[in-house]
């Protein structure tokens, strides 16, 4: 629970993911506008290229925006695709005519286009030309303007756009075509979003108070951050009736929107337990079940990382189509390896050990470095890239709630180990021997089990699940050789906390710990939230040493 | 029941572990200078019993009391230890790297903070009862040795010396005599009844030849409770004890 | 009495010949260095008493573990946090005898505290700037912070492998706290470009043998203490405690007490040995908390020989002079010596090179014995040493159980 939080890095870099989508999408959108509006008829053709002309005598912003607005005001489908490129900054006229043109820089050229056709007009240098030129108050008038273009495109999913942008950036003009968007309307969810829109555009117009009321109305029970903010800012200038109905509008949704924030929390926090459930499971085994307290725990995660980072590599280099199967590719081999490097420190080590925890704790220590090293010797000591397949990039929205595929992956994942280490444990043969050789390993032996293999095998049960836990936590931590290092404090905390020997307990301290981190941190910031976590479980197990669902008994207090 | 004149009052104690009740409405009364042997079957609530007046074990629910007035649920092993009940366990404890003359140093009656320890000068008292102890307990020619290299039955002695060091008004015997000879079982009966000229005592055997030769009242426990209390006689005539432990 | 014993025979007689060459060294190695001309083959180095002087401080470091460890069975992960805690004191104080020569030339606040745009001394600075405020200081935070948690993990009986997790995590906690720029103590850089100690210039070789005397001198005293507590009744009680600690309950001694004192008592000694180490090395930065440097300390401990108070002195030497070496020649391979050298101690040599030699003179007694048996000469056929229970096999939670090693589910 400690170095996932520090490690912020990987969260952000999964959420920044989420925002580049985001921005593709929007692109997206667009450049499907541009191909479905080329059609449609203008009404006047010249009569727009006679405006369009007059971005080439335009000498400052004002002037360059007086004519977008003119463009804006014709209606015509047709300017989106030249008010789209004076946005993007793509907009030129030819010096020696002040004739204007979509460009695309093509080396020392400049390939031009008809500005309402973007049929080819030939190529030229680019001192010939000039760039009609952009600031951000334009770019937002043009998007305004686009946005009410867009209101009347067939295009449902446009139309959404149109009323999403309009909404955050409500013009007391916009009511008019709002109106008559939505008299057309026929689809619900699109004039739900238009009369929002209309409802942000009202409190911005002069219409009676009644209309404003109805609008505050409409805007609170949207309830998103952004209608807050347009409320917010709202309240502070309105007067009278007006400002306590946005005052308790804005009251109600500041609850509704705190209520999401817990939710968003506990999200964060069930992410980050299902790391720690992750990390400290095969430690249950290890620790829990067997009693051996193996330092190198977290090597073994990090032995599963890299063995993804390999399964990658040769994806890469020969078989670039399995990419996205590499983590199912990667999970039984990295169970194999860190099973196998399991197996070996058991039956090297461990073995000689039995009954002697602290000298394991310290033998195994001594393996820790040895394949810290060995890592780092072999991959360097820079971390090292391992890539999300597609199914795992990206995120999703429920309400206010902002989810990323690769955190609720790794939260199901970390479930699904879980029960299924469970049904070993509980089902199957080799589980009842287990259980059994930790009961009465004598009477286990006289019974015909073989517990030292029994001892072996367990361990490398253990190791093998830190391998793969090592595949998951690949995806969204940094892989290198310190990986391990980070998980092994907090791996035990969450074992000692659950209570020794308690499958179920690590599940409950591995997800409780993580909720309560992310509790901490809005109030103590990341580092302190940490400290505060380990001090309540150095005061907890003061409390009950032996976790939250100890065994009791006459045995166990002996 | 009256708690004056009582050593040790027991009355009502309960203790479960995880649902199972290792001791069950168990009440055991033992008077000042009385000695008591305590038998049953393996599993009875003996050791627990031990458990619970020691203070390492809390009940869920009864009243102990100590020397008629001492709320023994409300102390610790320590302070248990500290107000004069001492214990020898089933399983000989001792400190196995230290001599056994050091074994009973740590034991002799006396202070018990940690800075009289530190700056502790063997008196000339002490020497002499470490003397009487080691005469008694026929320990004289392994002073110096290490616990560890004691037999099993020279442990038990070294445990029962150093309860003598202790000095306890009540004394928590459990199986002192396993792993001794026959010779040896008499001689710890004989000394037991010699302390309990001063001291009072609860045994817990399964030895019944050594019950015998104490010659004191049993009790027997079973599932926590008590089952039977009287004489050896009458005890061992008693059906449901032929039932459940000493057999037909 | 105490002397007697002090000059007698055995382990006993060890500690003596320890603190003898310990004092030895604080006159001779500045000597040495100071008097003696630079081309002189007499001559010490001076890298070569700061080398030492530092490895002194270790040992200082390792014997304060080895007093809870070896002597007590509690195996603290977390002493480097007492030693960084008492340097972060010795630091402070130095960082305030730097004054108006830092380089933003602030007469009281130190250079971190300008950059980071602070008007005053934080409160917990006050004092720092008297030498003997500040000695006080490194012996008690450490002490302090030893006794708060030492009374919660003794009092609630955390025990073995869980109080060894939880010095751990104290140690990481505080590592977290003292990377954090606000907590006011240099953040990430820590405390360093130390200027003067009581008005000498800290890196003058004069003053650095001064201090490698101070650290043989104080390396000298805590093998002293260190014997004069295991050897009393209460070091007695130590060992008894390591053994079968619910067994001295019974007897009525708090064992939770003898614990926290050993524990308090230990983590003043590695604040000292830490205050000592800071001025030698010109720095103090949060990396001294890290988790693996304590865990390092426990591996000197085991290598020399725990419960032995000579052991981890040699111990600590050799291992940081193999460190030196290693990663001065053969840097990638250190980690590995290091690792290995956990294993093998622990499997091949749990009593460490001490417990080693006294096995094999033990042996050698015994063959002398029993070839002057044969030869019929007459030899005491006692054993050799029967005071000495505490260098013989430790037993209780070290003791392999019987019938070979086994796993035991953790309790």
């Amino acid at each position: 629970m400690i170095l996932p939080a520090l490690r912020c890095p990987p969260l952000i870099l999964s959420l920044s993911k989420g925002h580049k989508s985001a921005v593709f999408a929007f692109l997206s959108f667009f450049l499907s506008l541009l191909v479905v509006f080329t059609s449609p008829a203008s009404a006047d053709e010249a009569a727009l290229r006679a405006i369009i002309a007059k971005f080439a005598a335009a000498q400052n912003f004002k002037a360059t925006e007086a004519v977008v607005q003119e463009l804006a005001a014709t209606s015509d489908p047709a300017v989106e695709r030249p008010l789209a490129a004076l946005a993007e900054g793509d907009l030129y006229f030819r010096k020696s005519d002040s004739a204007v043109f979509i460009g695309k820089e093509a080396g020392q050229a400049i390939k031009l286009a008809d500005p309402l056709t973007s049929a080819e007009a030939g190529e030229e240098p680019k001192a010939a030309v000039t760039k009609i030129k952009v600031n951000n108050a334009l770019r937002r008038s043009i998007r305004d303007a686009l946005g009410g273009l867009t209101l009347g495109s067939p295009d449902a999913n446009a139309r959404i756009a149109a009323a999403d942008t309009m909404f955050k950036t409500p013009v007391a003009a916009n009511v008019e075509a709002l109106d008559a968007a939505i008299a057309k309307e026929t689809i619900g969810s699109v004039k739900l979003k238009l009369e929002q829109a209309r409802a942000s555009s009202v409190l911005v117009s002069d219409l009676p108070e009644d209309e404003k009321l109805a609008a505050i109305d409409v805007i609170a029970g949207i309830g998103s951050r952004d209608a807050l903010s347009l409320l917010t800012g709202y309240e502070t200038g309105a007067e009278g009736a007006l400002k306590d109905a946005a005052s308790a509008a804005v009251a109600s949704m500041n609850s509704t929107l705190a209520l999401w924030a817990s939710a968003q929390n506990v999200w964060y926090g069930l992410s980050l337990g299902s790391v720690l459930l992750l990390a400290a499971i095969g430690l249950a085994i290890t620790f829990g079940v067997m009693g051996v307290i193996n330092m190198a725990h977290g090597e073994m995660v990090m032995l599963g990382a890299y063995t993804t980072f390999i399964v990658q590599n040769i994806i890469r280099t020969s078989f670039p189509g399995l990419f996205d199967w590499s983590l199912a590719i990667a999970l039984p081999l990295a169970f194999l390896v860190s099973g196998a490097v399991g197996l070996a420190i058991e039956r090297g080590i461990i073995r000689f050990l039995y009954g002697r925890p602290l000298e394991t704790l310290l033998a195994t220590w001594g393996v820790s470095l040895i394949l810290q090293q060995a890592v780092r010797s072999i991959f360097g000591p820079t971390n090292r890239e391992v890539g999300n397949p597609s199914w795992m990039s990206g995120a999703f929205d429920i309400g206010e709630l902002s989810v990323t595929w690769n955190r609720l992956w790794i939260l199901a994942f970390s479930l699904a180990v879980f029960f299924l280490l469970l049904f070993v444990m509980k089902r199957t043969s080799w589980g009842l021997q287990m259980r059994a050789v930790t009961a009465n390993r004598r009477m286990a032996s006289s019974m015909g089990i073989r517990t030292p293999w029994v001892d072996a095998l367990t361990f490398a049960l253990g190791s093998g699940i830190a391998g793969i836990a090592g595949v998951a936590l690949s995806q969204i931590d940094n892989v290198s050789p310190n990986l391990g290092q980070g998980y092994i404090i907090d791996s035990f905390m969450v074992v000692v906390f659950g209570g020794v020997g308690n499958l179920w307990g690590t599940l409950v301290g591995a997800f409780s710990l993580g909720v309560l981190n992310k509790f901490l941190e809005p109030y103590a910031g990341a580092v302190l939230g940490k400290i505060l976590v380990l001090v309540l479980i150095i005061l907890f197990i003061q409390k009950r040493p032996r976790g939250l669902f100890a065994l009791k008994g006459r045995a166990v207090e002996a | 029941m009256s708690k004056s004149g009582t050593i040790l009052y027991l009355d009502g104690v309960s203790v479960a572990f995880d649902g199972f009740r290792a001791i069950n409405k168990l009440s055991l009364v033992l008077d000042r200078g009385e000695m008591r042997a305590i038998i049953g079957p393996n599993g009875a609530g003996k050791t627990t019993m031990m458990d619970i007046v020691t203070g390492k074990t809390r009940p869920d629910e009864g009243e102990v009391f100590f020397d008629g007035q001492v709320d023994l649920t409300r102390h610790d092993e320590a302070e248990i230890a500290m107000m004069g009940i001492g214990r020898k366990f089933q399983k000989p404890t001792v400190f196995d790297s230290h001599t056994v003359e050091d074994n009973l140093v740590l034991s002799l009656n006396g202070p018990r903070s940690i800075f009289p320890a530190l700056f502790h000068r063997r008196s000339a008292e002490e020497a002499r009862r470490i003397d009487d102890i080691l005469g008694v307990t026929r320990l004289g020619d392994k002073r110096g040795a290490l616990a560890a290299n004691l037999s099993h039955g020279q442990k038990q002695w070294l445990e029962i010396g150093m309860l003598l060091a202790q000095d306890p008004k009540l004394l928590l015997v459990d199986e002192p005599v396993a792993g001794m000879t026959d010779a040896e079982t008499e001689e710890t009966a004989r000394l037991l009844k010699d302390i309990n000229q001063t001291h009072s005592i609860i045994v817990v055997e399964h030895d019944m030849h050594f019950v015998r030769e104490l010659g004191v009242k049993v009790t027997c426990l079973h599932e926590g409770a008590v089952l039977s209390e009287g004489t050896l006689d009458f005890v061992s005539s008693d059906e449901r004890v032929m039932e459940v432990y000493l057999g037909r | 009495m105490i002397s007697g014993k002090f000059f007698a025979a055995g382990s006993d007689r060890r500690i003596f010949v320890a603190i003898v060459l310990l004092v030895a060294a604080a006159i001779v190695v500045p000597v040495l260095n100071v008097a003696v001309p630079a081309g002189s083959a007499f001559h010490v180095p001076p890298y070569m008493v700061a080398l030492v002087g530092k490895y002194l401080c270790y040992a200082l470091l390792a014997l304060s573990l080895d007093l809870v460890w070896g002597y007590c069975g509690i195996l603290s992960l977390g002493h480097g946090a007492f030693f960084a805690l008492g340097g972060y004191a010795m630091g402070m104080y130095l960082m305030r005898q730097i004054g108006s020569r830092g380089v933003y030339g602030n007469p009281d606040l130190p250079d971190f505290m300008v950059f980071l745009n602070w008007k005053e001394l934080p409160w917990f600075w006050y004092g720092f700037d008297q030498f003997w405020f500040a000695a006080l200081m490194v012996m008690l935070v450490p002490g302090l912070l030893a006794l708060v948690f030492g009374w919660f993990a003794f009092r609630s009986r955390v025990t073995g492998v869980y109080l060894s997790i939880i010095t751990q995590a104290m140690t990481y906690a505080l590592l977290l706290a003292f990377f954090r720029n606000d907590m006011g103590f240099g953040g990430n850089n820590g405390l360093t470009d130390f200027k003067d100690i009581l008005g000498f210039n800290v890196q003058a070789n004069a003053t650095r043998s001064a201090l490698f005397a101070a650290s043989a001198i104080a390396l000298a005293l805590g093998v002293f203490v260190t014997w004069l507590i295991v050897s009393s009744k209460f070091g007695k009680l130590l060992i008894a405690v390591r053994n079968a600690e619910s067994r001295t309950r019974f007897l009525g001694w708090r064992a939770e007490n003898v614990k926290l004192f050993a524990f308090t008592v230990s983590a003043v000694m590695a604040g000292i040995a830490g205050a000592l180490y800071v001025p030698q090395v010109g720095i103090i930065n949060p990396g001294e908390f890290d988790p693996g440097n304590s865990i390092e300390v426990v591996v000197w401990t085991a290598v020399g020989g725990r419960g032995t108070i000579v052991g981890p002195i040699i111990g600590a030497l050799l291992v940081n002079a193999g460190k030196s070496w290693f990663t001065g020649a053969l840097p990638e391979l250190w980690l590995f010596a290091l690792g290995g050298l956990f294993v093998a101690v622990t499997l091949f040599l749990p009593k460490g090179i001490v417990g080693l030699w006294d096995q094999w003179r033990d042996a050698r007694a015994q063959r002398q014995v029993s070839v002057a048996a044969e030869a019929g000469t007459d030899i005491d056929p006692t054993p050799p040493k029967i005071g000495r229970a505490q260098s013989g096999a430790p037993t209780g939670e070290w003791a392999k159980p019987s019938g070979g090693p086994e796993p035991q589910p953790a309790e």
